[in-house]
């Protein structure tokens, strides 16, 4: 297939992904709540304004790392429901251009995701935007979420061919999206000044956070299609 | 196509997984164990400020090497499996075997390390940069065994493991540096002595040097033995296949 | 619209002692099948007897672990990407995503292989899905509007060789009939077509041949 050819069906597949999104509402109606719920579970746990503050890009992160397995698992399960994916596979369609489809559709929704938990953070942990830490919290959490969405994409597609082993995504995704969050948690601190850190300490992990997205969304590109192949 | 026939060889032709190379390789574990305990309990010098709790030090950091050595024979013969023309299923037995030993060699060092920890420094447990990147690279592999015992074909199971393999050693170097960066912003001094911070005379870096050599013979032998039986586990499923095909032929036969 | 033609010498399916594996069980347990271009040919056998595994290694989804097969003249073990281009199935499952028209399920499928619009449109009041029905979400679908509009995405991606696993069943007598119809229509535009069924009286009807299955190999096989 060439490369516009494969650039086609990303965009479609990406644009599909995308309008079911926008028809059925789940980011939106339920997994948005949930992600609120989990912030408003976490002052219960913690109970206390100064700790919050102090761990809110930290809460942040890991309610935007389970949410993110919920969302992924929605998305495959999309495709899995009425057998699409193997009629994808029966068509020839090229793999590593639905794997990058399906990669953009989830950044999306993690973005969408990341700013409405960044508002709750601010609204209920008290956490202050400060001018110079803007672009190191823009590009971090972008690149955290694109190397996030890579891992997860690649991992659900290997679980949602299996059946009945859906339980086993949070095991693979988890641990091997370590670096994400500390390197997500660790650059939005230094973006907010918590704990008396500066805007500089946070730029090392902008460069691990890179280095990880590009890694693992190129080699999923590759892996994708003999990962979920009979 | 065939099914990829497991290689008869000496080892699996037997009733059992040993072999002249492997006895010899056994033997050599043996004595070399014997030579570390003896350099690692009684010739090697009491650390001065540890005492002889950095003895645990000879068995735990032989055996984090050994797991990252596991580890990357995992990746090598995974690599092997995925681009080698035949794919090999042999070489994906090898990944297996190797990865079981080195998760059971990562559990080594996080018990051993919690040890160290609880007589030196009364703690089971430190977010230092080894003991954190051990849990999360064990964990880690853990998956990778999970994955490798999910059902389909072999030539399905090999595949998807390879993949899984190569991604999991992709992501050590990540996770150390993540990992490391983290705990170099907090500057607490590294206890446990974890990154060889304790000052190592001659003669305790000779016995560490037995322990690795100790240890790598052990893998060796590991190896051998569970890649053997993977083979043989393989090789009878392979003749269960025939009789398989022969009873699925009769339910055939008897309806028609 | 007419089929595209591959390798058009070549008989649709071959098969030669093919055994194909289910976790370790033998689902194909060395089956031998040739289907020339053209025909309809109809699978029955009782269940577990390897129908839909049959369909599936014809689809280049399930690979067969002994044995030779060439399907629409690509060999099933090495160029399996190449069959899949070249077949079209539908099994239980439709393939269609719930949440979206008929209309939109069709534009995906259209834009992945480059077909235009008249294309789509063609295809889609041959199956009777012009009108209202193109903006009715899958979801909202009888059983048998959705086989059409599976047979549609086969009719715009223009398979050569039409792999149904039980395409009546779920229907109703009339939507089945209707299935039969299309089946006819798809025989006549060049594409050959191989299904499984448990009515035995539509395979006299409907089929020129009739392939019987038992534990993982064939035991009958009329015209």
């Amino acid at each position: 297939m060439s490369s516009s050819g494969r650039i086609q069906v990303a965009r479609v597949v990406l644009s599909k992904d995308l309008r079911i999104e926008r028809r059925s509402k789940v980011l939106t109606s339920q997994i948005i709540p949930f992600a609120v719920v989990t912030l408003v579970l976490f002052a219960f746990a913690l109970d206390g304004d100064a700790i919050l503050q102090r761990t809110a890009p930290g809460l942040v992160w890991i309610a935007m790392l389970f949410s993110s397995m919920i969302i992924v698992q929605r998305n495959f399960a999309v495709e899995t429901s009425d057998g699409a994916l193997d009629a994808l596979r029966v068509a020839g369609a090229d793999m590593s251009a639905v794997f990058w489809g399906k990669w953009l559709a989830l950044v999306m929704q993690l973005l969408v995701l990341e700013v409405v938990l960044l508002i709750g953070a601010f609204v209920m942990y008290g956490i202050e935007f400060r001018g110079p830490g803007v672009v190191l919290l823009v590009t971090s959490s972008i690149s955290a979420t694109c190397g996030l969405s890579a891992v997860s994409t690649i991992y659900a597609g290997l679980a949602s061919g299996v059946r009945g082993r859906e339980s086993l995504l949070p095991l693979l995704v988890l641990p091997v999206a370590s670096p994400v969050l500390i390197g997500a948690t660790r650059a939005a601190e230094a973006a907010f000044g918590t704990g008396g850190t500066v805007v500089s300490e946070g730029w090392p992990w902008l460069g691990v956070l890179s280095v990880f997205a590009v890694v693992f969304s190129f080699g999923g590109s590759l892996a994708f299609g003999p990962l979920i192949d009979d | 196509m065939t099914i990829d026939t497991p290689p008869i060889t000496a080892a699996t032709q037997r009733r059992g997984t040993s072999t002249p190379a492997t006895r010899v390789i056994g033997i050599l574990t043996i004595s070399m164990t014997i030579w570390l305990g003896v350099f690692g309990l009684v010739l090697s010098p009491a650390d001065r400020d540890q005492g002889d709790a950095v003895r645990i030090m000879y068995v735990h950091v032989p055996s984090v090497w050994l797991a990252y050595l596991a580890f990357i024979v995992t990746a090598l013969a995974s690599g092997v499996h995925l681009f080698g023309r035949r794919h090999s299923l042999q070489a994906d037995r090898v990944a297996g075997a190797s990865a079981e030993i080195g998760v059971v060699f990562m559990a080594v060092t996080l018990v051993t390390g919690m040890l160290w920890g609880r007589i030196t420094w009364g703690v089971y447990w430190q977010w230092d940069a080894r003991l954190t990147t051990t849990a999360l690279l064990f964990i880690s592999y853990v998956g990778y065994l999970a994955v490798r015992g999910l059902e389909g074909t072999r030539e399905q199971r090999a595949r998807r493991s390879a993949i899984v393999g190569l991604f999991a050693v992709l992501e050590v170097p990540l996770v150390h540096w993540s990992v490391k960066l983290w705990r170099s912003l907090h500057q607490e001094a590294t206890v446990l002595g974890t990154d060889l911070d304790v000052s190592l005379d001659g003669l305790m870096l000779f016995s560490l040097f037995v322990g690795v050599v100790a240890f790598t013979l052990l893998f060796v032998w590991l190896l051998l033995h569970r890649s053997r039986m993977l083979t043989m586990l393989d090789l009878s499923a392979e003749s269960g296949l025939e009789s398989a095909l022969a009873q699925r032929r009769a339910e055939g036969g008897a309806s028609a | 619209m007419e089929p595209h033609v591959h390798a058009s010498g070549s008989p649709a399916v071959e098969l030669r002692n093919a055994v194909a594996l289910i976790s370790d069980f033998p689902a194909l347990a060395g089956l031998d099948l040739t289907v020339e271009r053209g025909e309809i040919v109809m699978l029955t056998g009782p269940n577990g007897a390897g129908k839909t595994t049959l369909l599936r290694v014809c689809a280049g989804l399930t690979p067969i672990a002994r044995g030779y097969g060439r399907v629409m003249g690509a060999d099933v073990s090495i160029e399996r990407d190449e069959v899949r281009r070249r077949v079209g199935m539908v099994a239980h499952s439709n393939g269609l995503y719930d949440e979206l028209t008929v209309q939109e399920n069709l534009e995906f499928w259209g834009a992945l292989i480059g077909a235009g619009d008249d294309e789509l449109h063609q295809a889609m009041s041959i199956m009777g899905l012009d009108g209202r029905l193109a903006s009715v979400p899958v979801r909202g679908l009888s059983a048998g509007q959705r086989r059409r509009t599976a047979f549609a995405i086969l009719v715009v991606r223009r398979a050569g060789l039409w792999l149904l696993d039980e395409p009546h069943a779920g229907l109703d007598s009339s939507a089945r009939d209707e299935v039969d119809g299309i089946l006819r229509k798809a025989s006549a535009a060049g594409a050959t077509v191989m299904l499984s069924s448990h009515e035995l009286d539509r395979a006299q009807q409907l089929a020129t041949r009739e392939v019987r299955l038992a534990g993982g190999v064939v035991v009958g096989d009329e015209r």
